[in-house]
């Protein structure tokens, strides 16, 4: 029997029990709609999160200052005092390989212009700093090296602090009193939108990190480090130099570990893609899970169907039908339930992802991949569950079968 | 031109648990082309398995049967499937068509499944002559569950002759009709036994057996009883007599 008969039996057959055919694909529908929203809100995340990852900067190394522990308590890296402002120097003279250096201390301050104030994280960053995180200025000009040295208070501002300080007036060349010490506003930085955390990125003060340490931090210790490397082969012999170099200054001898740690943007990249691994394992787990009860239904119903309908599977035989026809036109039956299930699944996939955009203002991406793949799925659940039902059908005695009642 | 049917010493037996159910003993029958016979017996006779077994949907135990020259007892059951496609049309006891399919779908059921394939629209076109034949030409778009029972019987004769079977095989064909439309069956029958069809039929009614040719009587898984039809009975002129006499007590107007 030639395939396209078969599916317009297929089709009449699932026509003519409309409500029964619409629960049935229930399971199919929400396991593929669960699939394409669970896949479109994993894309988005890590979408996003590679472009955060490259907005960190390019070829970029973060060296943090020692794992403090305090009673064998482990404080985290980043906590002990051991990047001091020559180590620093020492990296920048000698490490070869390096396009750009810039430590980073941060402080949580008040700034305040006119009768506008807020609190803000000041970062205290090198010259380097906006050339290595690739954050151009949107208006003015850097700080120099000059300015550094001399530890002078200038300093750059994000779109956001900008807005809420300054409103409509261009802030560049105006006064900001941070702890009540005027800083000339020399330049605003593009906007960069949120970090991973949801953090307004954009909500920041830069200052030369001189000033920081005196002014703000009173500190003498850098937290980390931003590091350069002039290209992405370099980053390997880079990481290396930087780790020699500070277990020689930091007279670590062999055997004993860092007082630093040295992390690559690809390192960082892998972590965040780990993380969101585990959650995308674990939705499609439930994905999976509502699929399989789906194909149990999709059984469930077809043996039923197969029973009801046994006397017309006589008559088929009885004129003239093999097996195999009876086989392929449940198996058909059951393909064409999950197929229509798996499209309609899709639509609502799509539409989900939209609705988890617009309520969660999550970013979700459907992809064409799990759109095929959602399709395959529940023509391959439709094969799976159906077969079992179908051989059934076609193993039926004619005589037994015209017999029944 | 060989036999359309003959069986050599047939018998069946059935396994039920560890005991053995003889349900026909012995049957040596032959039935040449253009035949119309009655196979009558009490139920557990034989005559359902021995119909089943002219019917290619059951092989003998021992013993030959051959359909039209071809010996079926060595046939795998795909190809017994193909035997009942080509050369018999059955029409059973309680019409079985399809539910909710319409006359001209149910009567292309059988073209479905030959091979090689039928055109669609030759399929269209031999389901509406053979909707003519039983005189139902009008009724392709019904429903079975829109026919009355003569008209569901018409058009499951019409699903029994669109392959042009050499062989059409009745079960108690009239079983769920009543007398007038069991003489209209009747007449169909006889007329196309008259164009030339081999007609067998299994009937516990004896009026109705009146219209064949033959009747083989079973008993016990044996033939008893083998002859000719005398005072053979027509369908037109008894469908005559019939409304006469039902005009008489004003049954039929």
């Amino acid at each position: 029997m030639i395939l396209l008969a078969t599916l317009k039996l297929a089709l009449r057959a699932l026509r003519r029990s409309k409500m029964r055919t619409l629960l049935t694909m229930l399971g199919i529908i929400f396991g593929v709609a669960t699939i394409i929203v669970v896949v479109s809100i994993g894309n988005g995340a890590k979408a996003q999160i590679e472009a955060q990852i490259a907005s960190l900067g390019q070829n970029l190394i973060i060296l943090l200052s020692g794992n403090f522990s305090r009673g064998g308590m482990s404080m985290g890296f980043g906590m002990a005092p051991t990047l001091t402002k020559e180590d620093y120097e020492a990296i920048r003279k000698e490490v070869e390989g390096v396009s750009g250096v810039s430590p980073e201390v941060r402080a949580s301050t008040q700034v305040a212009s006119g009768n506008q104030n807020e609190f803000v994280q000041v970062f205290g960053v090198g010259a380097d700093y906006i050339d290595i995180r690739a954050w151009p200025l949107d208006s003015g000009a850097n700080f120099t090296e000059a300015d550094v040295r001399r530890a002078n208070k200038v300093a750059i501002i994000g779109q956001t602090t900008a807005k809420t300080l300054f409103s409509d007036v261009d802030p560049v060349g105006q006064i900001m009193r941070v702890k009540n010490a005027p800083f000339v506003i020399v330049g605003t930085l593009s906007p960069k939108g949120m970090n991973p955390r949801g953090e307004d990125q954009d909500d920041i003060v830069l200052v030369p990190y001189t000033t920081a340490m005196k002014r703000l931090t009173g500190a003498t210790t850098f937290r980390s480090l931003n590091i350069q490397a002039a290209s992405p082969t370099a980053i390997n012999s880079v990481t290396n130099q930087i780790a020699d170099l500070l277990r020689q200054r930091h007279k670590l001898g062999p055997g004993r570990d860092d007082d630093f740690m040295l992390r690559t943007q690809q390192e960082i990249s892998e972590a965040a893609t780990a993380t969101s691994k585990v959650m995308t394992v674990l939705l499609w787990v439930v994905a999976g899970v509502s699929l399989l009860v789906g194909g149990i239904g999709i059984m469930n119903i077809m043996l039923v169907s197969v029973t009801e309908r046994t006397r017309e599977i006589g008559v088929r035989l009885a004129v003239g039908a093999r097996g195999r026809d009876i086989l392929l036109q449940f198996l058909i039956e059951a393909i064409t339930l999950t197929v229509l299930g798996g499209l309609i699944g899709i639509l609502f996939g799509v539409a989900g992802s939209r609705v988890v955009s617009a309520t969660q203002g999550w970013v979700t991406l459907v992809s064409v991949d799990s759109i095929g793949l959602a399709f395959a799925f529940s023509a391959a659940i439709g094969i799976f569950f159906g077969f079992y039902p179908a051989r059934k059908a076609s193993r039926l005695d004619p005589i037994e079968a015209l017999r029944y009642e | 031109m060989p036999p359309v049917i003959q069986l050599e010493n047939f018998t069946k037996t059935y396994h039920t648990g560890e005991v053995e159910v003889p349900a026909v003993r012995g049957v040596s029958l032959i039935i040449e082309p253009g035949e119309f016979v009655a196979v009558m017996g009490a139920s557990g006779s034989g005559k359902s398995t021995l119909m089943n077994t002219i019917g290619c949907l059951d092989r003998p135990t021992t013993g030959r049967y051959l359909l039209d020259g071809v010996d079926t007892s060595e046939l795998s059951r795909d190809e017994l499937a193909d035997l009942r496609n080509r050369k018999i049309g059955f029409v059973f006891q309680g019409f079985n068509l399809l539910s909710r399919t319409s006359a001209l779908e149910n009567i292309e059921l059988p073209m479905l499944y030959a091979r090689p394939g039928i055109r669609g629209h030759e399929q269209r076109e031999r389901a509406l002559k053979a909707l003519e034949l039983v005189g139902l030409g009008d009724r392709a778009d019904h429903h079975s569950s829109q026919l009355s029972g003569g008209q569901q019987q018409r058009v499951a004769i019409g699903r029994a002759l669109v392959n042009q079977p050499t062989l059409l095989l009745a079960d108690e064909p009239t079983g769920n009709l009543d007398t007038h439309t069991s003489i209209e069956i009747m007449g169909i029958f006889q007329d196309l036994n008259r164009r030339g069809m081999t007609v067998v039929m299994v009937t516990h009614e004896l009026d109705i057996a009146r219209y064949t040719r033959r009747t083989v009587v079973m008993r016990d898984g044996h033939v008893v009883q083998d002859q000719p039809v005398t005072q053979r009975l027509d369908a037109v002129e008894e469908l005559l007599k019939l409304t006469q006499e039902q005009q008489a007590i004003q049954l039929a107007p």
